[in-house]
């Protein structure tokens, strides 16, 4: 009656059901954060306010950047796979740089905003709007990071195929930190 | 033969280093479990004090700044440090052996929540050492917590454990979802789980989804607080209410989450001495299901005193009354579970029925609060002390009592005494009632909560004192327990594997289990497969009919089993989140230290393999 | 545990490599629309349900894509669900709530 203990009752591997269930956590994380920014919206006593400040052109920018890093992640992912190492580094290199240049792209507007005179304590869209982001911008360098430390173990040669497991889920947090920002652009920026 | 419970041998043996650096669950759930009891005592003690102070009118036993603290510490210290942990503790050791696996999907992810949890609760209680704990109560209200209104640091220590006990949760619930869906033997199929499983799956998923909105509303308060933004002040055009909903819509979901799992016990244990299975099965797991999913719909029913409008309240009261219903069959299937059976009046049969019995009563009460004008009244008085505490302890505890007398053998291989457990009933039965059903009378003549005094000519004294009386009863009834669980690990009569005669895998291995659980991954062909095995399919009167069931543990294992190294990395990693948590009440520079170590844990801990060489093996090759 | 990394770490099939640079494109080109729509007086009545439509229509692309739900096992679509239905619908409720659809309570 000895089973293959190998086996796991839906053929999934732990980590990346795990991950999946964070990202089911994370839903209500962010979900939180925009309700009340949804609640809020409008009611700041003082300005400035969305319409006198977002800068769409930039932040449409911004957006495809994120959004063509996805692509370099599943195209990391791929190279991994294929043990195409060269594409792979290459790859990888291109999220991470593309995620950094999303950063850029935020802290420009964060310092931008402050001049204006956006603070996180000058009205509820400041203060909405800065936690909001902020937290995304989190995330996304929490991603920059463990792109950076698979990047070393690529370097090191330490990154085959048999351990593409390891560079899906980092994809799948990376996919989720994007998704989240595709709601936020349309919520905050386009939807005002 | 009787072995020591941590002797030589014992799988319990090892210095401090081993139990710092464990990844077994069983370990794990014990520590768990040893943390929750020392701090209901903490919780307890919190509580007799202000039984002290209300047991006359205009007492002088402790001022209304020390009541305040008093009531927040014992409310929080009793859900995030008492029940919370020893529902983790049954979730830790239990669940693996229920579904049949060697251990949680992620061990080390195990340990971090753990130590996360212990951090957590003494970064709370250190607050008393700087004789500021917080004293906003333990749903703490906006803003009542704001800088203006609490400009101490107890409510910063309050925000910050709280968002550290919060993680500890998510990792938690991370990983028992994972193993939950992921690590069952073969042929147990979801509906075959147990329903301690069962219900602690649902409460996993509960706490994925309410403990982020939570951390949120602390995430407001704490730039409230730290950073000067205006998230819940009108002055601003913010509002307190925001807490509230963000509050709520954490603490509706968590008094489920703090209550399935003991509905999950009660499941387990009234087959088990009714000697038939549990009645109308699949309809207490849908209802469990139901729960946790209405849940989310019903926060607000803690709103009502807030004038949302009729149609908020409409909403709110209809999904509260709805939720009755699945609850209502839960008791039905007890009580059906109970009705015809060959009762066994053991102390874990009397926990049980005695949760079902003091739910009930609580329900009740409830249901009342559902209606919002008549909810108008009872806010905030001793109505709702009542209806809460009859839910969290004739409900959530007297549960969780019923889970520890029953497993006790399980987890320590010694039986509990019958007499002190069934006088620890029953001194706290009655100690329970005596405290709590007068405060049904109180909370109706208008005597409000939160309240460290009371006029003399009130009214209300003999209840109070009558109140308090029973507190100290209670307080006789846990003692008592005290000394039975204290007798049993020193010499009490050592326990078989199956000393109930139950029906789940748990009961198919060793008292306590060895330390790779299960010899053979067993096949399960049922939702009582070790009553199949033991006694063929008479006795199962569900669907499935074969002959097989589950067999016997064999003392050895037939296969080289490998299990999860210890390491230190996880309690690195807790440390530094921690750290960098009580950091924010020191300085930046505090925070990113705690950061670095975080991060230094976390790396280490990827890197290093989860099962490394020279760490003991079974089966071929090993012992 | 050391089992994971040797399971099929992706279910039945996936996207050809192709596929992920067409996503790609169609996701930019979503992206160009959105920024159209809002710069476009007429659409202003309706633009809400149409960027909103157009978000989803990339989420989903994403989700079933790039994230690979549309190859994997139901499980992790049913996972994902969950938590959207219960945060989407939260999100619903405090607007309306907060009077930012309907009439609000506060």
């Amino acid at each position: 009656m000895t089973t293959d203990v190998h086996a796991t009752s839906f053929g999934l591997p732990h980590r990346k059901l795990a991950m999946w269930v964070f990202i089911g956590s994370e839903c209500m994380f962010f979900g939180s954060l925009i309700a009340t920014y949804l609640a809020y919206e409008d009611r700041s006593l003082v300005g400035p306010t969305p319409a006198e400040i977002l800068n769409i052109p930039l932040t449409s920018v911004s957006t495809f950047v994120l959004l063509m890093s996805s692509l370099a992640m599943v195209l990391f992912l791929d190279g991994v796979q294929r043990n195409a190492r060269t594409t792979a580094v290459a790859w990888n290199a291109a999220v991470i740089g593309l995620g950094g240049l999303f950063l850029a792209g935020q802290a420009y507007e964060f310092r931008h905003f402050y001049h204006e005179g956006l603070t996180l304590q000058q009205n509820l869209f400041g203060a909405t709007f800065f936690v909001l982001t902020g937290f995304h911008g989190a995330h996304v360098t929490v991603g920059v990071i463990w792109m950076t430390a698979l990047l070393v173990l690529q370097v090191l040669g330490r990154l085959g195929p048999e351990r593409s497991l390891d560079v899906e889920v980092a994809g799948l947090y990376w996919h989720f930190v994007d998704v989240v920002w595709i709601v936020i652009f349309t919520l905050v920026y386009l939807i005002q | 033969m009787s072995t020591a419970v941590i002797g030589h041998g014992s799988i319990y043996a090892g210095g401090l280093r081993s139990w710092l650096t464990t990844v077994d669950h069983k370990r794990i759930g014990v520590l768990y479990a040893l943390t929750a009891l020392f701090y209901l005592v903490v919780g307890g003690i919190e509580a007799l004090v202000i039984r002290l102070q209300l047991a006359q009118a205009e007492a002088g036993i402790v001022g209304p700044d020390t009541f305040n603290q008093l009531f927040t510490m014992h409310g929080t210290t009793m859900v995030f440090l008492v029940l919370m942990p020893l529902a983790a503790a049954m979730f830790n050791f239990l669940i693996p052996l229920q579904i049949g696996a060697r251990d949680v999907a992620f061990p080390r992810l195990n340990a971090f929540s753990y130590w996360t949890f212990l951090f957590g609760g003494l970064l709370l209680n250190a607050s008393f050492l700087f004789g500021q704990a917080p004293d906003a109560g333990w749903f703490g209200y906006a803003n009542l917590t704001s800088k203006q209104y609490s400009p101490g640091m107890g409510i910063d220590f309050w925000l910050l454990s709280l968002q550290v006990l919060g993680i500890a949760s998510i990792a938690s619930a991370v990983n028992f979802t994972t193993t939950i869906l992921n690590m069952r033997a073969p042929g147990m199929s979801l509906m075959r789980m147990p329903l301690f499983t069962w219900m602690s799956f649902v409460t996993q998923v509960l706490m994925l989804l309410a403990f982020p909105a939570v951390t949120v509303g602390l995430i407001f308060l704490m730039f409230d607080r730290f950073f000067g933004t205006h998230f819940y002040m009108p002055s601003a055009g913010g509002t307190p209410i925001l807490w509230q909903h963000l509050f709520w819509i954490f603490g509706h979901p968590e008094v489920y989450i703090l209550i399935l799992p003991s509905f999950g016990i009660v499941s387990d244990v009234l087959p088990t001495f009714a000697r038939k299975p549990l009645f109308g099965r699949p309809f207490v797991i849908f209802s469990g299901i139901a729960i946790g999913f209405l849940g989310f719909g019903v926060w607000s029913h803690h709103m009502f005193a807030t004038g949302m409008g009729p149609v908020a309240d409409s909403a709110f009261s209809i999904g509260t009354f709805l939720i009755a219903i699945p609850t209502g069959v839960k008791i039905f299937n007890w009580i059906g579970t109970l009705w015809g059976g060959h009762i066994v009046f053991k102390t874990p049969l009397l926990f049980a029925v005695g949760m079902v019995a003091l739910f009930i009563i609580g329900g009740l009460s409830g249901i009342m609060h559902g209606s919002p004008p008549i909810d108008i009244q009872q806010h905030d008085t001793y109505f709702v002390v009542a209806h809460l505490h009859y839910v969290f302890f004739g409900g959530t505890l007297f549960g969780l009592f019923a889970g520890i007398h029953y497993w006790w053998p399980k987890v320590t291989g010694r039986m509990l005494g019958e007499g002190l457990g069934k006088l620890s009933f029953w001194i706290m039965f009655i100690g329970m009632n005596l405290t709590f059903f007068p405060m049904h009378f109180l909370g109706l003549d208008g005597m409000p909560r939160r309240i460290y005094t009371y006029a003399a000519d009130s009214g209300w004294e003999t209840w109070n004192q009558v109140e308090t009386i029973g507190a100290f009863v209670i307080a006789v009834a846990v003692l008592v327990f005290f000394v039975n669980a204290v007798r049993s690990l020193r010499a009490g009569e050592p326990a078989s594997d199956d000393p109930w005669d139950a029906a789940t895998l748990e009961w198919t291995m060793s008292s306590p289990p060895p330390e790779y659980n299960f010899a053979r991954i067993p096949a399960v062909n049922s939702a009582r497969p070790f009553w199949l095995h033991k006694y063929g399919p008479t006795r199962d009167t569900s669907t499935h009919v074969q002959d097989e069931g589950t067999p016997a543990q064999s003392p050895e294992p037939g296969e080289r089993i490998d299990l999860p190294s210890p390491s230190f990395w996880p309690l690195i990693a807790s440390l530094g989140l921690a750290s960098a948590a009580a950091g924010a009440l020191v300085g930046l520079w505090a925070v990113l230290l705690g950061v670095a170590v975080l991060v230094i844990g976390v790396f280490a801990w990827a890197l290093q393999p989860l099962e490394r060489p020279g760490h003991p093996i079974f089966g071929e090759g090993g012992r | 545990m050391a089992e994971d990394s040797t399971l099929e770490a992706h279910g039945g099939g996936h996207a050809a490599r192709g596929t992920y640079w067409i996503i790609a494109v169609v996701l930019a080109i979503i992206t160009m629309l959105e920024v159209a729509v809002f710069y476009v007086p007429a659409i202003r009545g309706v633009i809400v349900p149409v960027l909103l439509a157009l978000s989803a229509v990339k989420f989903a692309l994403v989700a079933m894509f790039f994230m690979h739900l549309r190859y994997d096992s139901p499980v992790l679509t049913v996972v994902l669900s969950v938590g959207l239905v219960v945060a989407t619908a939260i999100i619903l409720a405090m607007m309306f709530l907060f009077g930012a659809i309907g009439r609000g309570t506060i």
